[in-house]
Parts: C-alpha cells; structure tokens; sequence
C-alpha cells in the first residue's frame, strides 16, 4: 500500500486536532475537534475554512481552449465572459458522466477544477480527446475553500465579486486566484494559491473570530443539504445528465449542434428515472446503498448519498428512482438492516440554497 | 446491594445493581463515533445474547453495532435518546446509557473488564 500523500496544509491539520483519513489517495482531513456538527453550522452561520487541495486543478491554454473543450462537455463554453465560472460535465460516448467540474475563463484559457478521484483519468482522456490547447496540470497548488455567510466579511476585498466569477488578486499580499463558488448552498469562495503560500493564507484567514476548520464530513452534510451530486456516488458512468437532473447544465444551442460526447444517448431517449430527494421517517438514518422500494414493497432503486442534515435536523437522502415515482409526497419505504422503513420523495435542495446573488 | 461497572472490548459499561445491567457506550467510544445521529434500540421484553447486536448507533459518519455484554431479557430502554441521540455524545456513561438487561447469568460478568482492567486496554490501544 501506498502511503497516502498529503497536502501542504497537513501539519495545520493535525495541531487543530483532525481526525484524518485517506480519501482519493490523500490524508484528508474529516473532522476537527469540535466535530461534524458543529463544524457543519459553522459554515451555515459563520464562516468554515476547507482543505480541498485534493482536487485537480489543470490549466487549458490556448485561443481556442473554449472551442476545444466544447467538443468534450456539453457545457456553453465559448460564452463564458472573462472571469466567468461554469459549472459542466465531461460525458462519456455512451452518454455517462466522467466527472463533473468547474471552469473559468482566465487570460489566456481556461482553468479546470476537477474530482480528487478523477484527475488522473481526466487528465489522461484530455490528453487523448483534446486538440488545440495546452493541457497543464497544476500539481504545486492548494485549494481552500471559505464558506458561509460571513466569507464575505472575511474577504472583504472580494465581497463585491459576482457569484461564479472569478479573478486574481492578492491576500494580505498572496497572490490566490478566488472565485465566489463552492460546494456547500452557502456564500463563499474558493482560492486556489500556490503550495507553498497555502499555509500562510490559512492561517491569515484562521486569524479572523468568525473563521474555523471544517472537514470533508462536514462538506458531505453541507453538500447533501443543498442537493449537490458528489461523483462516484450520486452521478457516474452509469447515470446521463438528465436523469441526474442536470439537464441545465446543457444549453440550447449545445442541444441543437448535438457535437458532445454522448449527445444522441443523453438527449433522444426521455429518461426513464431520475435522482431524488428523499426523507426517511424519524431519525432513522438511510446511507447510500440502502434499497428503496415502492410502497408496495417492490424495490424501485437505491440510496446514492444518505445521511444526518444538521441544518435539516434530520436524515436526508438521495436516489435514483423511476419515472411513476418521482413527484414529491410519493412514499417509499427504505430496507434498513432487514426491517421496512418509511418515507417521502422531497423536492431538492432540501435546504434552501443561500448564494450571493449578484 | 452496591452498584458495580464493568466494561467490554467493544467499548460498551454495563451497571449492574440488584440483577440487572444498565448498559451503554463508553466515553472513548462516543469520541471515536463522533456526533451521534440515531439509536435504534432493542425491542422492550426481547431476549438477548451476550456478544450479539443488540442495538445500532449512528453517528455523522457510520452506522455501529451495539452487542449486549451479558445475556439476559431487555426490561427497559433509553427512550430520551430517540429525541436526544446527542445525550451519547454528552454523557455516554450515565444520561447516554441504551437499555437494561435482567441478567440470566452474573457469571458472565467474570469475563468482562472492571475499570482498571478498560483503562489499561485502552492504553493499550493508543
């Protein structure tokens, strides 16, 4: 076995009392001492600071990196003003999802944030799928993400940006190229800056009362909440966009010009289910793998994500379900070790999303 | 008759008094679960086996199977902890506590751990 590596934030981790764990081949932290809960309030209330230099960050240069990159995601590329951020999804040729991902137009090119577990397979197929622009991976950079209504008070500097946009800038004279995004509902920013200013700009931005550690758990918690899809788990090779209810991310004129990967695949064959919101009765907690059935019992799909929503007060959970079940109020009944356990299809997010609008 | 608390390897106390065994989770183990979530407590008058999964714990992170340390009838269960799953993680050793167990056997209680003997196994594990 490999030792897991680790990020230039590592020995920060672990003074502020993380619990770490390997995660797609880094030691990654999941929780601190305050633990998941509070951790997770933090970024709704306050502001949480994240570790997320796992992800990949890879740079396409080129005048016609948009045009390029078109010809892999189903994405409005070639739109995207200077600065702007776009959420997309490289497909497959039979129509699945090889990762979702952000992208920004940065002088130049374009700047990629991709899955921890996916880099190296991405890099590799663009690499093998991409022609005219500069494919540079950028391994000697950390991510941070900081979120929750009082980023922007921590970041002042930065309050005036617009949601998914992006620039360089400096803070407290570090270079770090911000965008105001995350992966949370909330408020926030992710900065990427080079390894080895990654300590220095966490510790400037720990400095602030309304800012702490929060690990990948809580992430998940937060992310669930708000109804985003974590790859390998709620969207893969096997589920198309528009059963994963990401159909928005594909823009009418992509639709009409058809030249995407899987284009025919994803878009001729209504789908014929499509992820869920779901609440189980009570406390009882339905993680992913649980089969969900029909209230006759039937089995109609399976858990991809489940869990405990702080903010929710609840459990939570998504799944695939097939067309006859997915309007809000139908019950389902969950397998939870061996015993039938009721609930109801929830419209998504179900916690309201609370991005900066502007 | 005097109270006395015994501990298992998988990180459970029991409290025995007068035939029957209070039983939960201990201090270390909550802090290794992290916030718990939901308990799912044995059936009320069901009899139980020593070293069998009694109850289920969940915490933020995983689901984690509670065996009961002495065999014996559940006469009683924790019913704050289905609004206050969270009394585990501020007092797992008294409020927190799962269910109670009339004991079929106290010779069982020869093969657990008392105090001093749990606290050199867990320094043991660190």
């Amino acid at each position: 076995m490999t030792e897991p590596l680790r990020t230039p934030l590592h020995t920060l981790h672990e003074a502020a009392g993380a619990v770490m764990a390997p995660f797609a081949g880094y030691a990654m932290p999941m929780r601190y001492s305050a633990g998941m809960v509070a951790e997770h309030v933090q970024a709704r209330e306050r502001a949480a600071l994240f570790d997320v230099s796992h992800m990949g960050q890879v740079l396409l240069m080129g005048p016609d990196a948009a045009e390029a990159l078109e010809a892999l995601v189903p994405g409005d590329i070639r739109g995207l003003a200077p600065g702007a951020m776009r959420y997309t999804l490289l497909t497959g040729d039979g129509g699945g999802i090889l990762d979702d991902l952000m992208v920004t137009r940065i002088d130049g090119g374009l700047a990629l944030v991709v899955n921890a577990a996916r880099k190296e397979a991405d890099i590799a197929h663009l690499r093998g799928r991409l022609a005219g622009a500069d494919i540079l991976p950028e391994p000697d950079r950390a991510l941070l993400a900081l979120q929750g209504p009082a980023a922007r008070d921590v970041l002042a500097g930065c309050a005036g940006m617009a949601f998914m946009s992006a620039r360089e800038t400096s803070v407290a004279g570090i270079p770090v190229r911000v965008s105001r995004s995350g992966y949370t509902g909330e408020d926030g920013f992710e900065l990427s800056v080079r390894d080895g200013d990654a300590v220095a700009l966490a510790e400037r931005l720990l400095a602030h009362g309304d800012v702490s550690w929060a690990g990948l758990g809580a992430r998940d918690s937060l992310r669930l909440e708000a109804g985003l899809c974590l790859y390998g788990h709620d969207i893969d090779e096997g589920t198309t966009p528009l059963e994963a209810g990401l159909g928005w991310t594909i823009p009418q004129r992509r639709r009409a010009e058809r030249n995407f990967p899987g284009a025919a695949a994803i878009l001729d064959a209504p789908p014929t289910r499509r992820r869920v919101g779901l609440r189980p009765e009570g406390r009882v907690i339905a993680r992913a793998g649980t089969t969900v059935a029909d209230a006759d019992g039937a089995a109609a799909g399976r858990v991809t994500s489940g869990g405990f929503g702080p903010t929710l007060g609840g459990p939570m959970a998504m799944a695939y379900l097939p067309a006859g079940m997915t309007r809000p109020g139908t019950p389902v009944t969950f397998d939870i070790r061996g015993r039938a356990r009721p609930g109801t299809v929830v419209p998504l997010p179900f916690v309201p999303r609370n991005y900066h609008r502007g | 008759m005097a109270e006395k608390t015994y501990y298992t390897r998988e990180h459970e106390w029991v409290r025995v008094e007068g035939g029957i065994a209070t039983c939960g989770i201990t201090d270390y183990a909550q802090d290794q679960l992290g916030d718990v979530v939901y308990v799912e407590l044995p059936e009320l008058n069901i009899q139980v086996a020593r070293e069998v999964e009694a109850a289920v714990v969940e915490s933020t992170k995983a689901a984690s199977d509670i065996y009961a340390p002495v065999s014996g009838e559940v006469v009683e269960v924790n019913r704050e902890l289905e609004a206050r799953p969270d009394l585990v993680n501020e007092s797992a050793e008294d409020t927190g506590w799962f269910f109670r167990i009339r004991i079929d056997d106290e010779g069982e209680l020869d093969e657990l751990l008392d105090e001093d003997g749990y606290k050199e196994f867990l320094e043991e594990l660190a």
